[in-house]
């Protein structure tokens, strides 16, 4: 599991405070609101006195080590050199396009297959007429269970001799061993993972139809499918609006699938496999660093198309809108 | 509603589908971690030679029991400082008004989007500096924090769902606003509380980045780390039946949490999330 | 119990926007006192300040003579019966009653004693083990009301208390509060939307409209003598008919043809021709055949078909259209946004006025009948104004 934004914490944060806004004019504060303050900035102060030291913090470093040269090798050499870590990794080397052309394929093929699969597993949820339990449990096992562990799974039952599935794709080589046999295999363990997620979102947005629009749109003479399409995925664009974009930002950071699975050879590197080996292993921290603030800006960008681009509703802003 | 037996049958088999599609991994790492050594090789589903001995094996292994202890440890303490720092803010953020609250929301975004791997590197300068590199702190902090965007966002919103008037009501009954968040809002989101931390715990129980780039040694090394580290009986062996017993093993709570919990855990990932 | 004081209290939301414009009234100790209007005229507002809830922009409020503006609503010593009730889902009924007392710290006996008497009261004996989710509509509505008696506050205030209610449990539970309230005897405000509410309970009434207090009286004043165009279509069901006229000399050219006030009356309107709004209530208006000798000289007749007759078994009313513009005025689209009839028959001839005639009336759908109107009754307003310019006939006649 990726760090938290694996949730889709909507309908959260900003709020009431947003539709009583700022006085147009400076006003007294009374005492109760002077209270409200206090009480309000003492509670948060723990969590961001542990955001700003423990996060905050290295991101600042992380951007500062991003204009130095800095290779934990060659020590003495550190210095300020401007963007030009950027520029080497932008454009006199093929690795990070490589990475990024691996990542953008993987994010963009599981994203796709898994809505669909989501939204079919959605809707066997939502119909479920006996063992919804079981059901639910089955599909909140690949949601629960750790990622190494998963990938393990998939590893050896893809190793030749030891793996079940080893000899589906012909041959007696190993596939995890090919890019092209294994970059599947990765969507595949991708995609068994991270569907869970995507449909319990879109079940949530699915039990949000009315049960009547549907009635009324099958009195109106709509197939199952037009129903589908014409009633059920508009009323739940904004479920999937979110679903895709927590799953897009996560999908494009994958690491711990592709670190058991390849270690990254065969050019299935994703972008942070590629950051991980430049910090860790090449412990180049100043390109490192900025392949880090690459990263982000990334994710920054697909966050921002998808809310701008698709109006997606951005996390932390109150999709119901004021009281 | 009106289901007729066709359709009856065909939802069923659907279901099997979506079970099935769900455990096979699972299961199959259960087999490989029964499978007798002999055996392992032979590309089967199912073991046709059973031994507890992986089990045997990893559970006299320093570097596992070790393992196991730190990751229940780490990821209990983590989340419960992590719920309780998160409650606080998310209550203030969900209830009160206050300069600096969209600041504190768009940095608990950020945080979640900045890429985790880029941010080890820099805590593991600082972890050494401070000697709390690999140490279960070192963990902890790391998983409290970054777990903290998760348990704000979450709880926030379960928050949001108390009605206002409640706290309007404890006011006018002479409650101060303490006594309020204290006697009426606290038991009130107890469920969402609780869920939250069943995520939380979670992520900590998963997490494999900081695992194994904050902790070198037994001394903090989770399970999901210590995996990696694994060799088999003799230095020639695979540790594959290794590797499947400690994967099954930590598997095992999960399951458990999945099985207990499956409601709150749906309801946790979902509330809040896509209100219509 | 104390006396509550609003002296030109003004509530102004950050957005510039005033919910609760100067306003000024005195509620005294032990009194109930209905403050009543359409959504959005600052009813709630009003009430959320005395509650503590809301703060205060200008003006001043004492409660039981200290000003209160500064004070948290848990130093007013206030109690408050929400719409919604906002009963604690995780407390029992008990529990529920007795929060405000182990807030305050009260021995745990008196505790008992003063819920088991709320209880007793309220006839919930019965369920003060169960958690408010296993009570029906109506006992939650007196857990609510519970919550409040147990601990003799200065003051009950209670916003929309019965609207969740079903019809017939909200009659019932009318009269509950009416008989509790002056059982205790405590300083009560209560605000409603519903007019009937507002008129069977309170000692007085405010008729509020935005932001501000259009009249203050008690029930049968505000009735008999509303102080503008306002009031009188708000207080009133089925509501007075309003139809435009021109007044002069005494004398109002209607479209119910030409109405002489009797004698006394219509002093406020002046000497000179002038446009004016006439208004009749309902029951002002009956089946001709039915009126006495005595009383058919104070009233005129007039012939109208009737298009519609509903029979109550008490009453019937009878609806007819006289051929005529609507009266306009601002009060009047005020109103009728309120009820949302605002664009209703617009494309109609003529406007429809309602009459409530006895039950004995032989009246018929499609067929002629001869109504009678009482001329003692009618109320004249200006329409830039919505003033009543009848007014001052309800006093005695300065001789």
């Amino acid at each position: 599991m990726r760090p938290p934004l694996g949730t889709p914490r909507l309908g959260a944060v900003a709020d009431a405070g947003v539709q009583v806004g700022q006085p147009p004019r400076k006003r007294m504060l009374t005492e109760r609101q002077r209270a409200e303050r206090k009480l309000a900035w003492m509670l948060c102060a723990p969590a961001v006195a542990v955001m700003a030291l423990v996060a905050i913090y290295p991101i600042i470093y992380a951007i500062y080590l991003s204009f130095q040269r800095y290779d934990l090798r060659f020590p003495a050499d550190k210095t300020w050199v401007g963007i030009s870590n950027y520029t080497t990794i932008l454009t006199s080397t093929s690795l990070w396009w490589q990475a990024f052309g691996v990542t953008v394929l993987i994010t963009v093929v599981s994203v796709v297959i898994e809505l669909v699969l989501g939204m079919l597993a959605a809707i066997v949820m939502h119909r479920a007429i006996f063992g919804r339990g079981i059901v639910r449990t089955a599909v909140l096992l690949p949601y629960g269970i750790v990622t190494v562990v998963a990938a393990f799974s998939w590893q050896y039952a893809w190793t030749p001799g030891t793996g079940y599935l080893a000899g589906l794709l012909g041959g007696n080589s190993a596939p995890l061993t090919h890019q092209w046999q294994a970059i599947p295999i990765i969507i595949l363990a991708e995609v068994w993972k991270t569907t869970p997620f995507m449909a319990l979102l879109l079940l949530a947005g699915l039990s949000l139809v009315p049960e009547e629009l549907l009635r009324a749109a099958k009195v109106d003479g709509a197939t199952a499918w037009q129903r589908f399409w014409r009633v059920m995925v508009p009323v739940m664009k904004p479920a999937i609006l979110v679903a895709l974009l927590f799953r897009t930002l996560d999908a494009f950071r994958i690491f711990d699938n592709i670190y058991i699975l390849t270690q990254g050879s065969q050019n299935t590197r994703s972008v942070s496999i590629l950051d991980y080996d430049q910090l860790f292993t090449a412990l180049n921290l100043g390109v490192g660093s900025a392949m880090s603030v690459l990263i982000f800006l990334f994710t920054a960008l697909i966050a921002f198309g998808y809310i701008k681009g698709f109006g997606a509703a951005a996390p932390g802003q109150d999709v119901r809108g004021v009281r | 509603m009106n289901v007729t037996a066709r359709q009856r049958v065909g939802w069923g088999a659907a279901n099997v589908v979506v079970v099935l599609i769900a455990a096979i991994p699972v299961l199959w790492l259960v087999s490989l971690s029964f499978k007798d050594p002999t055996t392992l090789t032979d590309g089967s589903f199912y073991p046709h030679k059973w031994t507890t001995a992986n089990y045997r094996g990893i559970f006299n292994q320093p570097l596992f029991t070790h393992a196991l202890i730190n990751s229940i440890g780490i990821a209990l303490i983590s989340t419960i400082l992590g719920v309780v720092l998160g409650a606080m803010a998310a209550y203030a953020i969900a209830r009160l008004d206050f300069p600096g609250k969209r600041l504190l929301v768009a940095s608990a975004l950020l945080i979640a989007m900045f890429p985790a791997i880029s941010l080890v590197n820099p805590m593991f300068n600082l972890w050494r500096t401070l000697g709390i590199f690999d140490t279960w702190i070192g963990l902890i902090i790391p998983y409290m924090t970054f777990s903290l965007p998760l348990s704000i966002y979450t709880l926030s919103a379960f928050f949001r769902e108390i009605p206002w008037e409640l706290e309007r009501a404890a006011a006018l009954d002479g409650a101060t606003p303490l006594q309020a968040f204290r006697r009426v809002i606290v038991p009130l989101a107890a469920p969402g509380v609780f869920t939250t931390a069943i995520l939380v715990f979670l992520y900590c129980w998963n997490d494999f980045v900081f695992a194994i780039s904050l902790t070198s040694t037994n001394n903090a090394r989770t399970v999901p780390a210590a995996i990696a580290f694994f060799t088999g009986a003799s230095q020639f062996q695979q540790p594959t039946g290794s590797i499947a017993a400690a994967a099954v093993v930590i598997t095992v709570p999960v399951i458990v949490v999945v099985m207990l919990f499956q409601r709150r855990i749906v309801a946790g990932l979902t509330a809040g999330a896509v209100k219509g | 119990m104390a006396e509550i004081v609003l002296d030109h209290v003004t509530k102004r939301f950050p957005d510039g926007a005033l919910a609760v414009n100067d306003v000024n009234l005195t509620i005294a100790d032990g009194e109930f006192v209905i403050l009543v209007g359409p959504s959005g005229c600052g009813k709630s507002t009003t009430l959320n300040m005395i509650a503590g809830l809301e703060d205060i922009s200008e003006g001043q409020l004492r409660i039981g003579g200290d000003v209160a503006n500064e004070k948290s609503p848990r130093d007013r010593d206030i109690g408050m019966v929400f719409q919604s009730y906002a009963l604690y889902p995780h407390m029992t009924v008990r529990e529920n009653m007795a929060f405000a007392l182990r807030l305050a710290k009260e021995d745990d006996e008196k505790i008992k004693e003063r819920v088991d008497w709320a209880a007793d009261i309220l006839d919930l004996k019965q369920h003060l083990d169960r958690k408010p989710g296993q009570l029906s509509g109506g006992q939650r509505q007196r857990v609510a009301m519970g919550r409040v008696i147990v601990r003799t506050p200065n003051a009950f205030l209670m916003d929309e208390p019965l609207s969740n209610l079903d019809a017939k449990l909200r009659v019932q539970m009318r009269t509950e509060v009416s008989r509790l309230q002056k059982r205790l005897g405590t300083t009560t405000v209560y605000v409603t939307h519903d007019q009937v509410e507002a008129m069977t309970l309170g000692d007085r009434v405010a008729v509020m409209r935005a932001g501000q207090i259009q009249q203050v009286d008690s029930p049968e004043v505000l009735y008999e003598h509303p102080t503008n165009l306002f009031v009188a279509g708000f207080i009133g069901s089925p509501a007075m008919n309003f139809l435009p006229a021109k007044a002069k000399d005494g004398t109002l050219q209607t479209p119910l043809g030409e109405l002489r006030l009797p004698a006394g009356r219509g002093r406020g309107l002046g000497g000179g021709e002038r446009d004016v709004i006439i208004g009749i209530r309902p029951e002002h208006f009956e089946d001709a055949s039915l009126v006495g000798a005595d009383k058919r000289d104070r009233g005129a007749t007039v012939k109208a078909k009737i298009d519609l007759l509903e029979s109550l078994g008490s009453d019937k009313f009878a609806y007819f259209t006289v051929q005529s513009e609507r009266a306009t005025a601002e009060h009047l689209q005020e109103l009728a946004a309120d009820a949302g009839t605002g664009d209703l028959g617009a494309g109609e001839e003529g406007v429809q006025v309602t009459a409530r005639l006895d039950a004995a009336s032989k009246a018929a759908e499609d067929q002629e009948l001869e109504i009678w109107l009482d001329l003692e009754k009618v109320h004249v307003f200006d329409p830039e104004s919505g003033e009543n310019l009848t007014l001052a006939d309800g006093e005695p006649q300065a001789e």
